[in-house]
């Protein structure tokens, strides 16, 4: 029964390995100018789990097979080495593995939260709601004027709760249901909950960011390949979570520029 | 009460009735059974929700017959709506972590072996004891009232951030009363196992037989007392936040809800809470309980393989100290949870480097694991076999972590089927392996009677070959961007992986299936099974060296001498190839 | 603590298994409360990072209710000092020490009540558990404790029925545990009023 033991744990053990060594599950292509990064580290950390995860499967089966059901009365031996050997072992490789991609393997992340995005960045207003996002432009004053929680109302299209009435900034604003963006351009997302915690993330985009309710934060990115991407909720919101999405369109400086103009109009 | 006749070493007179035996006992080994008991109750019902889930995610529109009986509203016609999917997400997630993994393994055998494998002869505070037990209970019936009220369970998962948990019914179906009873149903645990830990600490520290030092203590009182010290602080902090949620829920407080929140068209009227207070909160804790839930395992299995192995470990003061850490570091990292939720992003660094750190102590005791398998004299039974699968499923889940310990990775795959794969390997089925090589090993000591090693077998096979087919593929499904917490996946994107849901749903069918072989298991030899000796597995600590079962007060009046460090294997005994703790014999 | 037939005898030389115990429960009780204060203070701290609320003005009766529940650790010293004497073979001033006792209990209930009418102050301002982050933490810090201190004084009638049976059967590890709740609740008032009274 040990030896039976082993064979199957081999045989989870390759099979388990065989998609990753296949590449039959990867990360969808990459758009962005951060993500090689993520992606590298990814792999990196694949390789030395990939390796510690068959080593020690492995040896397992090994082992069982080896030492099981054997003669009664048969004398046990212990491991030359013993603890000490263990100890040091997990120090040492562990120890550097650790200290390789904690230390050093902090590359994408510093990408994305340690440097400031670029002066002319363009700034988009993210908004997640239950069970949508809207996005908004600053228009031609390159102002986003402010919130107001009491002026929302979705029946009537003002998502944000402008107040165009009062606030001169916000007559230019422009309200979007889908996110396009110039492509090789920095994107600034400004990011606001309007009721409870979302999650903004784009697979190709190697991004995701929580809206948190109440805290101003943002991200920024930029993509480097046109295209149509899904956005996704990632933080359960409620009962439409698993239908909350947007697309993130990656167009042309020219066609961005279009798309723009006929929002605006459409307002 | 008269003078002190009475030996003050008989801490409570021998129970009589019904009531005193098996309702309202003080014996630990009654209360060990009744934790065990509503952990059995709790798991069949959580997969019970995991069966309904997976079905739903891969069936959407067919009927689940009957369950609209459950729920009318959550499931018209049998049919599982989305909302639904959500309550059955959260009570699932709930009812294992809380009342499977903290309940089985750390009060249930902590309760039962603890006592007597420290040569006592019962916990230190018998009452308390009997409490913790009748309050968890009474948690469980109020989470699982949630089912029953109009507008069903919660749907705000486990984990349940504010503020949707917070805001009410505004929010959605289950966020009124369904999640205020969640909230209670864990403050209410809280409680219980304050008590259950202080009560494992004063008994490990205050009750240890003559010549039982620290260091003669089996691993699994180790695991144990660890695990209460951890559980202490841990229910420490999540009480108070319950109860900070509760009032943000009933009073109108603002502690989690920020102002200028619209929730259904309505302003509501709060003002200046902080949503990452409650994630601080409740990931304190929750770091910490995935601990809770594994180190009484990894103590177990120790236990179960040093015995069936015929030799100790390279080092139990190693695998002892490496627990410690484990538990030292565990209230370091709880912000591995917060990657991407807007924490200040040096401090994601921060809780990155004692999250990798944590892997050190985990590996050393695998590898004395598999160190001490070298020269083995390895007994196949069902409880090894569990054992042995718990150090396969530890390494599988262990491996995951280093993904996700790394903040930049986790930008990607946090919130995926990843985490998902990662926590159900390494919490959920690697504690699980625990409790069932647990159960196979001491259920002779616990009954007198022998499992059926046959059907033990068989119920090993396919929940091991099981649970790698539906876990496993949850990584892949991660890596390619699966996200999880979804009821169904409906759009482009996600709707190819549909054939590797379904894979992984028929094996957690039959996988679930093969838990009723366990349970018919359970209940047939507790009645039918072989009579058992009073050590059948040649073993060495002190549970072995009283009848099975043991008598009301363990050790029958007397006082056990220990004479041995626990695991006195591979030696010249008079009775084979081991000494007992008890026994003055020399090695 | 120690479960109701346990029978001791009278001022063991040294402390029996059972007896550390309850000690040692006791200590490992109020690590556990330390922490669980220590989460709402830290709650405190997070929640005023975003934005502050008007300063609560204690009510005066607060520190009448201080003075209340630190003289009521003496008393309890008192009652100790004469039971133990009670016990010996000396004069007996078990009855002086059961008299104590009672006061301890009844300075233990005034604190109570004090803390009532405080609220009941507060209330009168229109500041309710609602009102503002301040009046919330004022509430929760204040009520929590009086929750915690019913355990002692739960503790303290339960010795004082003991006590009143028969002399004989008082364990002295069990009026030590209690002894240290009690004086555990003063000094976390003490640290409470500190905080209510600095970032109130
Ligand atoms: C029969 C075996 C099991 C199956 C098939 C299963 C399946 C699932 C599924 C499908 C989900 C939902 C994933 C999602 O939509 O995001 C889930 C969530 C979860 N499961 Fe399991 N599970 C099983 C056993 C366990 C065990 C033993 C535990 C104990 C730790 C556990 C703990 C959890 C937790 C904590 C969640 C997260 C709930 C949440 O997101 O709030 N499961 N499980
Ligand atoms: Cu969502
Ligand atoms: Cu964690």
């Amino acid at each position: 029964m040990g030896k039976f033991f082993a064979v199957i744990l081999t045989l989870i053990a390759l099979a388990s390995a065989y998609p990753i060594l296949t590449h039959m599950y990867v990360q969808p292509v990459d758009i962005s100018t951060h993500g090689h990064a993520i992606d590298e580290q990814l792999s990196d950390t694949m390789a030395e789990a990939g390796f510690a995860f068959l080593g020690a499967q492995l040896l397992l089966a090994f082992f069982v097979w080896k030492y099981s059901s054997r003669k009664n009365g048969v004398k046990v031996k212990h491991l030359p080495g013993g603890a000490k050997l263990m100890v040091a072992t997990a120090f040492i490789f562990v120890g550097t593995e650790v200290l390789a991609l904690g230390v050093l393997g902090q590359k994408a992340w510093a990408e994305v939260y340690f440097t400031a995005p670029k002066p002319d960045a363009l700034q988009v207003q993210a908004q997640a709601g239950q069970f949508a996002f809207y996005f908004r432009y600053p228009g031609a004053d390159e102002k986003f004027a402010p919130l107001h929680p009491d002026k929302i109302d979705e029946g009537n299209g003002n998502y944000f709760g402008l107040d165009p009435a009062n606030d001169v900034e916000a007559r230019d604003d422009i309200v979007t249901a889908e996110l396009a963006i110039p492509v090789n351009r920095e994107i600034h997302l400004l990011m606001h909950a309007k009721d409870v915690g979302h999650s903004f993330y784009v697979r190709e985009l190697r991004i995701q960011q929580d809206f948190v309710p109440g805290l101003d934060l943002s991200v920024h990115f930029t993509a480097t390949k046109t295209g149509k991407y899904e956005i996704v909720c990632t933080q359960l919101c409620g009962l439409g979570h698993y239908n909350m999405k947007a697309y993130l369109n990656v167009l042309s400086q020219e066609d961005f520029d279009k798309w723009l103009k006929e929002k605006a109009s459409e307002q | 009460m008269e003078e002190a006749v009475v030996p003050a070493a008989h801490v409570h007179a021998p129970p009589e009735g019904f009531i005193r035996k098996h309702v309202f006992s003080l014996d630990h080994k009654v209360i060990g059974k009744q934790y065990y008991g509503l952990g059995l109750v709790a798991v069949f019902i959580g997969m019970g929700l995991s069966w309904l889930m997976r079905f739903h995610l891969v069936w959407p529109t067919t009927k689940v017959p009957g369950l609209e009986l459950l729920s009318s509203t959550g499931a018209p016609g049998g049919v599982i709506t989305p909302e639904y999917y959500l309550s059955l997400l959260t009570m699932h997630g709930t009812l294992m972590v809380f009342f499977v993994l903290t309940n089985a393994p750390f009060a249930g055998f902590g309760n039962y072996f603890l006592p007597i494998q420290i040569g006592a002869e019962d916990m230190a505070f018998p009452r308390f004891n009997m409490m913790s037990f009748w309050i968890t209970f009474c948690a469980f019936i109020v989470l699982i009232l949630a089912f029953f009220i109009p507008d069903g369970p919660p749907i705000s998962g486990w984990t349940a951030y504010a503020p949707l948990s917070a805001v009410g019914k505004d929010a959605g179906p289950g966020l009124a009363w369904g999640q205020s009873l969640w909230a209670m149903s864990i403050a209410i645990f809280c409680v219980g196992q304050l008590f259950g830990s202080l009560n494992f600490i004063a008994t490990t520290l205050d009750l240890r037989a003559k010549g039982m030092t620290f260091m003669r203590m089996p691993i699994c009182t180790w695991a144990w007392f660890i695990t209460s010290a951890i559980g202490l602080l841990a229910f420490a902090v999540l009480l108070p936040a319950c109860l900070l949620l509760l009032l943000d829920r009933m009073a109108g407080t603002s502690f989690f809800i920020p102002a200028g929140l619209v929730i259904s068209d309505r302003l509501q009227n709060h003002a200046g809470g902080s949503p990452l207070l409650w994630q601080h909160l409740f990931w304190f804790f929750g770091h910490p309980e995935v601990y809770i839930a594994i180190l009484p395992a990894i103590g177990i299995v120790s236990h179960v393989l040093i015995t069936n192995m015929r030799k100790p470990m390279l080092s139990a003061k190693v695998l002892i100290y490496s627990m410690m850490s484990i538990g030292f570091l565990s209230w370091m990292v709880w912000g591995h949870h917060m990657f991407v939720s807007g924490m200040n992003p040096t401090s994601s660094l921060l809780f990155s480097f004692p999250t990798l750190t944590i892997t050190i102590p985990a590996t050393i005791i695998t590898l004395i694991w598999l160190g001490s398998l070298y020269g083995a004299n390895m007994q196949i039974n069902a409880a090894s076999l569990f054992a042995l699968g718990f150090v396969s499923m530890f390494v599988s889940g262990g491996v995951s972590g280093f993904f996700l310990a790394q903040p930049s990775i986790d930008i990607y795959l946090h919130a995926t089927y990843f985490v998902v794969g990662h926590f159900h390997m390494v919490m959920g089925v690697a504690a699980i392996f625990g409790i069932f090589s647990g159960t196979y090993f001491w259920f002779p000591k616990m009954s007198g009677r022998m499992m059926n090693e046959t059907l033990g077998k068989l119920h090993f096979w396919i929940t091991f070959i099981g649970t790698y087919c539906i876990f496993m593929p949850f990584h892949y499904l991660g890596l390619v961007g699966n996200v999880r917490r979804y009821s169904s996946f409906v759009d482009d994107f996600m709707a190819p992986l549909m054939p590797v849901h379904k894979f992984i749903s028929i094996a957690a069918f039959v996988t679930g299936a093969a838990q009723f072989i366990f349970l018919y298991n359970l209940i047939h030899s507790r009645f039918r099974g072989k009579q058992a000796s009073e050590n059948p597995w040649n073993a060495t600590s002190l549970e072995w060296s009283i009848p099975s079962p043991p008598p009301w007060d363990n050790f029958g009046g007397k006082h056990p001498v220990i004479y041995h460090d626990p695991y006195q294997y591979g030696v010249k005994g008079s009775k084979g190839d081991f000494v007992m703790q008890d026994s003055p014999e020399q090695v | 603590m120690a479960s109701g037939t346990y029978t001791q005898i009278v001022s063991p030389s040294h402390l029996a298994g059972p007896d550390r115990a309850s000690r040692s429960g006791i200590w490992v009780g109020i690590f556990a409360i330390t922490m669980s204060f220590a989460a709402f203070t830290s709650a405190l701290y997070v929640r005023q990072g975003s934005g502050e609320a008007a300063h609560i003005v204690l009510p005066p009766v607060i520190y009448a209710n201080t003075l209340a529940l630190l003289l009521s650790s003496l008393t309890l010293e008192k009652a100790r000092r004469g039971i133990a004497k009670g016990l010996g073979p000396e004069v007996d001033e078990s009855a002086a020490g059961m008299a104590w006792l009672v006061v301890t209990l009844i300075l233990g209930l005034a604190f109570v009540a004090g803390q009532c009418l405080a609220w009941r102050s507060l209330a009168t301002q229109g500041l309710y558990l609602a009102t503002n982050s301040n009046s919330s933490f004022f509430y929760v810090f204040t009520a929590m404790h009086v929750l915690h201190l019913f355990g002692g004084i739960a503790a303290l009638a339960y010795l004082i029925g003991r006590l009143a049976g028969s002399l004989r059967t008082f364990g002295q590890s069990l009026f030590g545990a209690i002894a240290i709740y009690w004086h555990f609740m003063g000094v976390l008032w003490l640290y409470l009023l500190l905080v209510i009274g600095t970032r109130l």
